[in-house]
């Protein structure tokens, strides 16, 4: 490494400091310019693509970078929203001594909700780690069975819980042990605080930039590179010296943690139910809809195809009953034409337009002569077949 | 006693269930040693196929034939065959050189397909329907205290008769060598002469006649068929697999053992110890099972080699 690699400390602070800049700049300027001068309804669709992009690119991490496989996305959002909920709306209580939204912006009751967020993801993130122990250590596949499983397992023990208190007097009296059980069941977290509706988006942007850029750094450090190492050739990594369970461990827990913060932030969102029902295995399928399209590897990619996921539904109503048969054809079609997803591993500004616009150019002329020399190769393949069983007779 | 006689009937036939639809994993996996991820969903194209040629049979009323039963039963494990040749054929044979996790991809964008295209009003709706009484009604006898059903009957002694079946194909057939064979290692099977793409398109018929053998099963049994992409069909398909993996996967007498002691801890787990959660024990004996004996019980312990 040359010497630039070891910059002084006020280099690093500041290198460390400018994302955060970043992002509380991006976030302001949805908060205060975009929510209000577009539409309500523009900017919840807006809000709903920055969720869709949080889920994304956490699962990417752990699906595109580690080559490893979950399912249970939705599992760990539900254990984040549910962590974030409970903590906003009984702490919003307990504290505030009450459960309406306190505060304005970046006020106390925001802030408990940046606090519930983390609190969710870390939560996620501790069962990930549980969830990766005994599955990462096998071969890939087992992961996605096992986090299927897990989300559904979730799914049930939410299921078994009680009713949310709702007695403002009754919940400052109750001590947070006994208040675990009390979230919701079948019909959902209700009744709390919705600190992020369509003129306030700014904590869901804030977190985008948060995980895209823990998602882009992670890419090109040291251990982003020895997960896309584990992921090309596990055998090999190991070889090379890299702990590979223990890669594989970290980038599920990095990957379930922000799962649980996109949980929390929808969990929070108005017009969001945090049902057990909505967060089964079709939500987890959503996501890897999301990873595989855009590109196993790619944050530009997901970004692209979150956006897209989500709009196409609101564009086209119709579509919607539609809507998980095209995605299925979609995830067999990329599979089967670009295994690697639309954008593979590279980022938008990474691709080389120029090969791919001559390639779209020449797109018909390839076609045409795909189809005119059609006959020659099926009368090719006829004899072969033809010859193969003369042998087989002779 | 009586409550015992019963959970036991239980585990038998929810055992017997299992144990149809495990095999299909386990000789998929077997083969070509990946999860065939859209085998429940074959399972409920099975049931669903078999409402759908009862109906056109006109048996949907009571009082059918006594053939009735046998004739849906064939009927609807063929469809599924050709269902099961098709997947393999256009989805998985494509990239049967590629990396797991593309063929892990395309058999989850399969299932859904299969879940989302089966509530299409024009196939078989969103509604869920009332599997016509195929069977019997009356119990067929008596066992200390227990009524037992003509279903559970045939259930049981079909599944073990498949699976002699299948048994007797795999172990002592030109055609279970061959798949064998390719099971060992595909190149060399290959080499040696076995035509390797016709051997694991008649895995995957096999395996998916099976799979709707356990639909038509199920839904004679429970009656009730949800429409198709409802998460009791995943759960159903999951548990098997868990059945699988516990007996060691890719072995045929394991998925049976696997899948009655699943159906064991479910049913006497929910009888005796909480009926809350039955799921829970049968995910929880996955995650002991891969963490202490990854194999299975009766699997043989591999090394993955470069």
């Amino acid at each position: 490494m040359s010497a630039r690699a070891t910059p002084g400390v006020a280099g690093a602070a500041l290198r460390s400091l400018y994302p955060i800049v970043i992002g509380f700049t991006l976030a302001y300027l949805m908060q205060t310019v975009v929510a209000v001068s577009i539409d309500d309804y523009y900017s919840k669709v807006l809000i709903d693509i920055g969720i869709a992009i949080v889920l994304g690119v956490s699962l990417g991490i752990v699906n595109g970078y580690a080559g490893q496989f979950s399912l249970g996305h939705a599992g760990f959002m539900a254990i984040g929203g549910y962590t974030a909920a409970a903590i906003v709306y009984y702490g919003s209580i307990k504290l505030f001594g009450t459960k309406a939204i306190y505060g304005g912006s970046l006020g106390p009751g925001e802030l408990l909700l940046c606090a519930g967020c983390v609190a969710g993801g870390a939560l996620a993130a501790v069962a990930g780690w549980l969830v990766g122990q005994p599955s990462l250590r096998l071969r890939g596949d087992y992961l996605a069975i096992v986090t299927l499983g897990f989300g559904e397992i979730i799914r049930v023990l939410i299921k078994q819980t009680d009713d949310v208190v709702l007695s403002e007097k009754k919940v400052a009296a109750a001590s947070w042990w006994s208040l675990m059980d009390n979230l919701g069941g079948g019909f959902g977290f209700i009744g709390g605080p919705r600190y992020i509706d369509a003129k306030n988006p700014f904590w869901v942007w804030l977190f985008v930039v948060v995980v895209c850029l823990v998602a882009y750094r992670l890419k090109y450090s040291n251990r982003g590179r020895q997960l896309l190492a584990v992921r090309e050739n596990e055998i090999a990594a190991e070889a090379m010296g890299i702990k590979t369970t223990k890669a594989k461990v970290s980038a599920f827990m990095t990957s379930a943690f922000f799962a649980g913060i996109g949980g929390g932030l929808y969990a929070h969102e108005l017009g969001n139910s945090m049902r057990p029902a909505d967060l089964g295995f079709q939500k987890s399928i959503d996501i890897v809809i999301i990873v595989v399209l855009g590109g196993m590897g790619s944050i530009s990619g997901a970004v692209i195809a979150a956006i897209a996921v989500t709009l196409l539904p609101e564009l086209f109503r119709s579509f919607a009953e539609y809507r998980m048969i095209a995605y299925a054809l979609a995830l067999i079609i990329v599979m089967l034409l670009r295994p690697q997803g639309l954008l593979g591993l590279q980022e938008l500004w990474e691709v080389e337009w120029r090969a791919v616009g001559r390639s779209i150019v020449t797109a018909p002329a390839r076609l045409v002569r795909w189809v005119v020399t059609a006959p020659t190769r099926a009368r090719a393949a006829l004899k072969a077949a033809a010859d193969r069983r003369q042998e087989d007779r002779s | 006693m009586t409550k015992f006689v019963q959970l036991l009937l239980q585990t038998l036939t929810l055992g017997s269930l299992y144990a149809l639809i495990a095999l299909g994993y386990t000789l998929v996996y077997g083969i070509l040693r990946f999860i065939n991820f859209a085998h429940s969903d074959v399972v409920t194209f099975g049931a669903w196929i078999a409402f759908a040629i009862a109906g056109a049979l006109g048996w949907a009323s009571t009082g059918s034939p006594v053939f009735a039963m046998p004739v849906v039963m064939v009927l609807a494990m063929a469809a599924s065959a050709a269902l099961g040749f098709t997947i393999e054929r256009l989805a998985y044979r494509p990239l049967r050189k590629a990396p797991r996790l593309n063929v892990l991809i395309t058999a989850i964008g399969v299932s859904l397909l299969l879940q989302n295209a089966g509530q299409l009003q024009a196939l078989f709706g969103k509604d869920p329907v009332k599997m016509p009484r195929l069977l019997s009604e009356a119990p067929l006898f008596k066992l200390a205290g227990v009524q037992v059903p003509w279903v559970d009957v045939v259930l049981v002694v079909l599944t073990i008769a498949l699976v002699i079946a299948l048994q007797w194909l795999v172990f002592r057939t030109k055609l279970g060598q061959a798949m064998r064979a390719v099971s060992w290692s595909e190149q060399t099977a290959a080499l040696m002469g076995v035509p390797v793409d016709k051997v694991v398109s008649i895995t995957f018929m096999i395996g998916s006649a099976l799979a709707a053998a356990g639909g038509v099963l199920y839904g004679l049994k429970y009656r009730q068929l949800n429409q198709t992409a409802d998460a009791l069909w995943m759960l159903l398909g999951l548990k098997a697999f868990v059945a699988a993996v516990v007996g060691g996967i890719g072995n045929v007498r394991g998925a049976v053992l696997g899948a009655v002691l699943i159906a064991f801890i479910e049913v006497f787990g929910a009888g005796y110890v909480s009926s809350k959660m039955p799921d829970l024990f049968v995910f929880g004996v996955l995650i002991v099972m891969l963490l202490f004996r990854p194999a299975g019980l009766l699997g043989t312990p591999t090394v993955e080699k470069v």
